[in-house]
């Protein structure tokens, strides 16, 4: 019997050896580049679904008419050239010759007409909702026709958001949002879908009759998606992977920054501008009050939020536009900690102590995702509200959907909530503060149930201002506005580090980060 | 004939054990908070009003709760599982294309704990009082007390990142694009870390219940009379001794099965091993109740499959058990 326990172990063992011989493979070998991700994307059609995991291998599979380069300038892509019209209202776009998607055809004006008209109708962010028709007088020109001017409109036709998708397979009659080919398209950009397995992997190969010449280098990138960031870690760790953009937690970014084979830098994707903050239910009592409100900003110590909890990976966000914009102004109240002044405006708004030492209760949601960003500074949150007299409960959510109900349904106090500037304000900023998109059951929008009348005009007037420094000034009054009225209370940019094989060269570095074309990327 | 009927009696049981689960699970998913639409809505990063309102008329989340009721059991009891509305795909596709990989999972950590425990067993009660069954009788119980998340991780950390001999993730390397024999054996290599993890567990269960058993029925008559007849030692022990012990471990197994089933969801989940676990973890924090529901129908299935195998062993392991139904 002995002889056989010893027989079975031999067998397994030399089994093991086998198994465990088989060799990963790296990117640089065959020229691929192996990126890890944590989302799946619902489909790979970013003209009718937004969310940046739909955007990331969108941008890969369609060209887009204009991109933008990592200082805010529009540069040509699919148009070579633009131009807008005397009063603003009508933009020319030239195409290039000779571009053709993935099947052979050639990308026409017809092409760009469709694409555009379906993210006006479709698009999650209302986007192109001024474009009011477009001309094709010739296979090369688009001419589009505005209702109004529109300081964003460039911004809108750059990759993540305006995908030149082929008429001759989405304009068959189905409804775009639903469309079977939106799982397997035909594209116009860089690389070709191969391969799409939901929870699993992306895999993109070199369209090598792409229209930039010498683009893309890499012959295959291949998506990998991972359960969660703890899993992408290890796999970065373990060189499973070449390239991680978009990695927000902290401890991840401190753990792989210590790595010698990686390089992990949060340069890129300045347009995203995502900010996290405390929002408040003005619609609901005690936040009505404006000087409640600014006690609890000034009881936040945001260099103690971003130097330690989240240890100094983050910057502090002061307003609603983020550092990086090009419309961010600094000029504004900056809640500097100060709990004296906390305690005074809450006498000043009847709120006083009773025998306890107790003012009021009220209560935050946060949701489980980015702890870093919602647990610790809603439990800090708590502990600086007691030292002044505020009763806070913390309230978890177990899921998205548990928390967006609620904030959706304006049923809380207060919440710890993220949200993305998406580069033109009129895109991500507007919608949280115009009365006019205080909308029940919709998260994201002004689920504050904010309203100043000079805050609408402000940002109706910018909306459609084109001249940059009358522009910058109407939302340099708004920054100030409503960082006094304080409808949330502003506290850190999330960063969006990557960390990549630093052997690879051309990593996306414009505004967009990996929210672009990585066309460029490629081994030393 | 008896045995037809019991098979014919069994289907039927079956088919109102699956509509039960179909309904109550129903019930159940929608008392959760929120919704599918604010799922999708939450990736794309907000939506206007009227998306809002487009999607929730698609996926029909519009209409009365009965109303959806009703045409989901219908249209269960059909055998049509519907479209998952997060990746738009029929449920049943996205199931089938999970299955293998679930079954995968479990059956190979069943035959690494049923095999390995039961021969741990049956050593650890031979030789009750030697140092090699204390031995095992700890690492039993370290097994089936620590938690699969932990037990995983730590293996993961222990085998991929300290000792990097197997990949921290996955079923196979996508990128590497193997066929063949290569393609198998890279799927045995993503399978060791999740499969010994969950057979870990299960491993110290039946180490100690054959060992338990084994003890009981080696103190039987027949076992002294087999021994007095002369018989080889090693024949007294696995004729006489282990075919009558191993009757409460095949229970056990069959029993386990839906266990393991629930142990995968774990498993899958720490090694991103692409099965119905994950699926399932993934449909439900993103409210993909019909995804849900297909699953947990698909998991009765499973189990119901897996209690009538284990009855048919019962059979072969002991010719009694037919004799007498």
């Amino acid at each position: 019997m002995q002889q056989s326990i010893r027989f079975a172990m031999v067998l397994l063992g030399s089994l093991a050896c086998g198994i465990i011989s088989s060799p990963t493979y790296a990117g640089k070998e065959n020229n691929s580049v192996i990126w890890a991700s944590v989302g799946t994307p619902r489909h790979l059609n970013p003209a009718v679904q937004s969310g940046v995991y739909t955007m990331q291998p969108g941008a890969q599979i369609f060209a887009s008419p204009l991109r933008v380069d990592g200082d805010w300038k529009i540069q040509p892509y699919l148009a070579e050239s633009w131009e807008f019209g005397s009063d603003n209202k009508t933009l020319t776009l030239k195409l290039r010759k000779g571009a053709k998607f993935h099947d052979g055809a050639p990308i026409t004006s017809a092409d760009v007409a469709f694409s555009l008209m379906v993210v006006k109708k479709y698009h999650p962010f209302r986007l192109l909702s001024e474009v009011e028709k477009i001309d094709t007088p010739d296979d090369n020109t688009v001419i589009v026709h505005l209702s109004q001017p529109s300081p964003a409109l460039l911004l809108s036709l750059t990759p993540p958001f305006c995908p030149v998708l082929p008429k001759h397979i989405f304009d068959d009659g189905q409804p775009l949002p639903t469309h079977p080919r939106n799982l397997n398209p035909v594209g116009s950009g860089p690389f070709k879908l191969v391969d799409f397995n939901p929870e699993q992997h992306i895999i993109l190969e070199k369209f090598p009759d792409f229209f930039l010449p010498g683009r893309p280098k890499l012959d295959r990138v291949v998506i990998k998606i991972y359960k969660d960031a703890n899993a992408r870690a290890l796999a970065m760790e373990a060189k499973e992977a070449d390239f991680s953009p978009l990695i927000t937690d902290i401890s991840s970014i401190d753990h792989l920054a210590k790595l010698p084979n990686l390089v992990v830098s949060d340069e890129g994707g300045r347009g995203v501008g995502p900010l996290i903050w405390i929002a408040f239910n003005t619609a609901k009592k005690p936040f009505d009050d404006v000087k409640v409100r600014q006690a609890i900003s000034f009881v936040l110590d945001r260099q103690f939020i971003t130097k330690r909890l989240q240890r100094g990976r983050t910057q502090i966000a002061t307003g609603p536009i983020a550092p990086s914009s090009p419309y961010y102004t600094s000029d504004v109240e900056h809640y500097k900690v100060d709990l004296p002044k906390a305690e005074k405006l809450l006498d000043e708004a009847g709120l006083k102590k009773n025998a306890q030492g107790i003012r009021f209760k009220t209560s935050i949601l946060f949701t489980p995702a980015g702890r870093d960003y919602s647990q610790n500074v809603a439990e800090y949150l708590k502990a600086q509200l007691k030292r002044i007299g505020v009763d806070l409960e913390l309230v978890p959510m177990p899921d998205f959907p548990s928390w967006a109900k609620r904030v959706g349904g304006h049923d809380f106090d207060m919440t710890t909530d993220n949200v993305f500037n998406w580069g033109d304000p009129t895109i991500g900023v507007h919608r949280t503060y115009l009365t006019s998109n205080i909308r029940k059951g919709v998260v994201w929008s002004n689920t504050q149930s904010y309203s100043n009348p000079r805050v609408d005009e402000l940002l109706a007037k910018a909306a459609v201002e084109t001249n940059e420094d009358k522009r910058k000034q109407l939302y340099k009054e708004f920054q100030q506005i409503v960082v006094r009225d304080a409808p949330v209370a502003f506290i850190n940019v999330v960063p969006h580090y990557s960390a990549y094989d630093k052997r690879l060269k051309g990593l996306p570095m414009s505004i967009w980060g990996s929210h672009a074309p990585i066309d460029e990327l490629s081994w030393e | 004939m008896p045995l037809i009927r019991e098979i014919v009696g069994r289907f039927l049981l079956a088919l109102i054990l699956i509509a039960s689960v179909a309904a109550l699970n129903f019930m159940l998913l929608h008392a959760a908070p929120g919704d599918i639409v604010e799922t999708i809505v939450g990736e794309m990063g907000g939506a206007t009003e009227e998306t809002v309102r487009e999607l929730r008329h698609q996926f029909g989340l519009d209409r009365p709760f009965v109303e959806q009721f009703f045409l989901y059991i219908g249209r269960t009891l059909t055998g049509d599982l519907g479209i998952s509305a997060y990746y738009n795909r029929p449920v049943a596709d996205l199931i089938l294309d999970r299955v293998p990989a679930t079954v995968l999972l479990v059956f190979t950590s069943l035959a690494i704990a049923l095999g390995l425990g039961v021969i741990l067993g049956v050593i650890s009660a031979r030789f009750s009082r030697s140092w090699f069954a204390a031995v095992v009788n700890v690492v039993a119980l370290l097994g089936f007390s620590a938690p699969v998340f932990w037990s995983g991780l730590l293996l993961l950390l222990m085998f991929a990142i300290i000792v990097p001999l197997v990949p921290t993730s996955g079923m196979y390397d996508v990128a590497a694009d193997l066929s063949g024999w290569a393609f198998a054996v890279d799927v045995l290599h993503h399978l060791i870390l999740p499969a010994t993890t969950l057979a870990l567990i299960y491993l110290a269960l039946y180490t100690r219940l054959t060992r338990a058993s084994m003890l009981e029925v080696m103190n039987s008559d027949y076992v002294r009379t087999a021994r007095a007849k002369g018989l080889h030692e090693g024949k007294v022990l696995f004729k006489h001794g282990l075919r009558n012990a191993l009757m409460p471990v095949v229970t056990m197994a069959g029993l386990q099965l839906s266990g393991m089933l629930a142990g995968a969801v774990l498993v899958e989940t720490v090694f991103t091993w692409p099965g119905l676990g994950l699926l399932a973890y993934d449909a439900i924090s993103r409210r993909d109740n019909q995804l849900i529901l297909g699953i947990l129908v698909a998991s009765a299935v499973l189990v119901i499959v897996g209690t009538i195998l284990t009855d048919l062993l019962y059979r072969l392991i002991d010719p009694r058990v037919g004799a007498r139904s």
